[in-house]
């Protein structure tokens, strides 16, 4: 009889000892893939831009490079990519609304891993990085320069390295100091006096302006972080060492974003992002004019000539499916904006379009709550999260800041 | 000496008790309500074609911008040609459209037409519908994808 006690007790401390899992943070095999398909390790490899052949020149992200940090590449002198885009903050500027020459409506976005977008801004108005790339320098509110008087800076400042990685500038003699056709009325209606064949020149020169930027900005590529070490640790069976090792709440947080805060329905993938747009019933800002996000984006990139439908493109049409494709109406696209890398986001409030939320635990909270939209129908829907639940995906999305 | 049987008796009493307890469980989970139709291949509403749509390279990916086949023939097997397909679709538990616009690009011939501009954003419930016109008539018909 003490025998068959003793047998049975033993049983019943090896049943517990299963159930309990020896304090190990449990996930189920389904979890475990979820988790596994987020960490950086499953980022595929870049893939080749043809609509850029300079793409992947060394000379000509050498170039960029040059023209990101040059203020010289502005109207007064004093703005360039990186007054925003600062190389020590994630290329960010920690401000609610970006400040070149003016103030404009916009958050700054972060570069880490700009290139694998296929839709650039907040709203998706650009289609490639290099086409992205020039807009800044002509808007009033940010770079605020002219196409004409870019081709004159690069000929004097850079003609030599310029010729060397495109080939010969064009003549640039008669072209005016300032022209553009969507500058100042001046500065249009020096354009509009240009033959054709010289605005395709001063056209080129600036579509290669991007393409050199471009080069640059697609060497700015994602961090290994804590939740990545996490992730490998999870999937191969290792016991997580040192930092990689998630507290009780950084778990929870995990659980929650990959089930029922719904995070994953966006913040899918290696890089947190589907790449699309969704109206998230973010407010607007009081004093900023009106915007409306994606609806009338769909229409600034379709009119640009620098898409990848227009003669500045390099390689085939083939290029060209997310624009052919785009969603171009329909009620899904009022205020939608597109969603973030969540990759570093800890450390770059405040969040948003404009800014509008100065903190995780504020954004959290709005998703939880799920106010309806302004404008648009919001896709959220409230989470009723605790406040621990909502404290415990703040300290998650820490994991991927650090 | 104990007998050998009290260790019998007691290993099938807690054989049993165990058997009591997973079956306990069993029950009273929650039974899964079956999920949507997930045939690459069926008729269309109205009976006028039978149509298949698949992956053209044979897997989805998700967040890839993707071509499928839609493959129409006749009640009586014979490929449908010339047809005007309409697509849309969306994800009925998050009412929302598709995040492309998809359209029939290319006919590749024995009632085969290329859709291309796929993309699935995220796992889950999706549907695509098709609207089909041709010599027989005008149909349309719903295809499941779940991700």
């Amino acid at each position: 009889m003490r025998r068959l006690i003793s047998v049975a007790s033993l049983s019943a401390l090896a049943a517990l000892a299963l159930l309990g899992g020896c304090g190990e943070p449990q996930f189920s095999d389904a979890e475990k893939k979820t988790i596994a398909s987020l960490a950086l390790n499953t980022l595929p490899s870049l893939k080749v831009d043809t609509t850029n052949q300079y793409a992947d020149v060394p000379a000509a992200a050498a170039l960029g490079s040059t023209l990101f940090f040059d203020a010289g590449m502005s109207r007064d002198g004093t703005v360039s990519c990186s007054t925003c885009h600062k190389i020590d903050r994630q290329f960010q500027d920690d401000l609610p609304q970006a400040v070149g020459v003016g103030h404009t409506n916009r958050r700054t976005m972060p570069l880490a891993g700009v290139a694998r977008d296929p839709w650039f801004f907040w709203d998706g108005r650009r289609d490639s990085l290099w086409a992205q790339a020039l807009t800044p320098l002509e808007n009033p509110l940010e770079q605020a320069g002219n196409r004409a008087a870019f081709a004159h800076y690069i000929k004097k400042r850079f003609g030599e390295r310029y010729e060397r990685i495109f080939g010969p500038l064009p003549d640039l003699s008669s072209v005016p100091a300032n022209a553009t056709p969507l500058g100042s009325d001046a500065e249009k209606t020096a354009w509009n006096a240009m033959p054709a064949g010289q605005q395709d020149d001063v056209n080129r020169v600036f579509a290669n302006i991007g393409k050199a930027i471009a080069a640059f900005e697609r060497s700015i590529e994602p961090e290994q972080t804590r939740f990545d070490r996490f992730a490998i640790d999870l999937a191969t069976g290792a016991k997580p060492e040192g930092n990689a090792a998630f507290s009780p709440e950084e778990v929870l947080g995990l659980k929650l974003f990959i089930g029922k805060a719904n995070c994953m329905t966006c913040h899918n993938g290696p890089r947190f992002t589907d790449n699309s747009f969704h109206n998230t019933g973010v407010p607007p800002v009081d004093g900023l004019p009106p915007d409306r996000g994606r609806v009338d984006a769909v229409a600034q990139v379709g009119a640009d000539p620098f898409n990848c439908f227009g003669k500045f493109r390099d390689g085939d049409e083939s290029a060209c499916r997310e624009l052919r494709f785009m969603v171009k109406d329909g009620p899904q696209i009022m205020r939608a904006y597109k969603t973030p890398s969540l990759r570093g986001a800890a450390y770059r409030p405040p969040y948003m379009h404009a800014g509008q939320f100065a903190t995780l635990d504020e954004v959290v909270a709005h998703y939880s709550k799920a106010p309806p939209s302004v404008e648009g129908v919001s896709e959220v829907h409230p989470l009723d999260l605790s406040e621990r639940e909502r404290a415990a995906l703040v300290a998650f999305l820490k994991t991927l800041s650090e | 000496m104990v007998s050998i049987w009290r260790y019998i008796l007691a290993g099938l009493g807690l054989a049993v008790l165990l058997v009591g307890i997973v079956a306990a469980v069993y029950l009273t989970l929650p039974q899964s309500a079956p999920g949507p139709d997930l045939s690459r291949s069926k008729k269309t509403a109205n009976g006028l074609f039978v149509a298949s749509f698949e992956p053209e390279r044979g897997v989805v990916r998700q967040g890839e911008l993707q071509s499928w086949l839609l493959t129409l023939k006749t009640a009586a097997g014979a490929p449908v040609e010339g047809a005007a397909i309409t697509v849309s679709g969306g994800m009925p538990r998050h009412d929302h459209g598709l995040p492309t616009s998809p359209q029939a690009t290319d006919y590749l011939g024995q009632g085969r037409y290329r859709i291309d501009g796929v993309k699935f954003t995220m796992s889950g419930w999706w549907q695509l519908h098709f609207g089909i016109s041709a010599a027989a008539g005008s149909d349309s018909v719903v295809f499941n994808i779940v991700l």
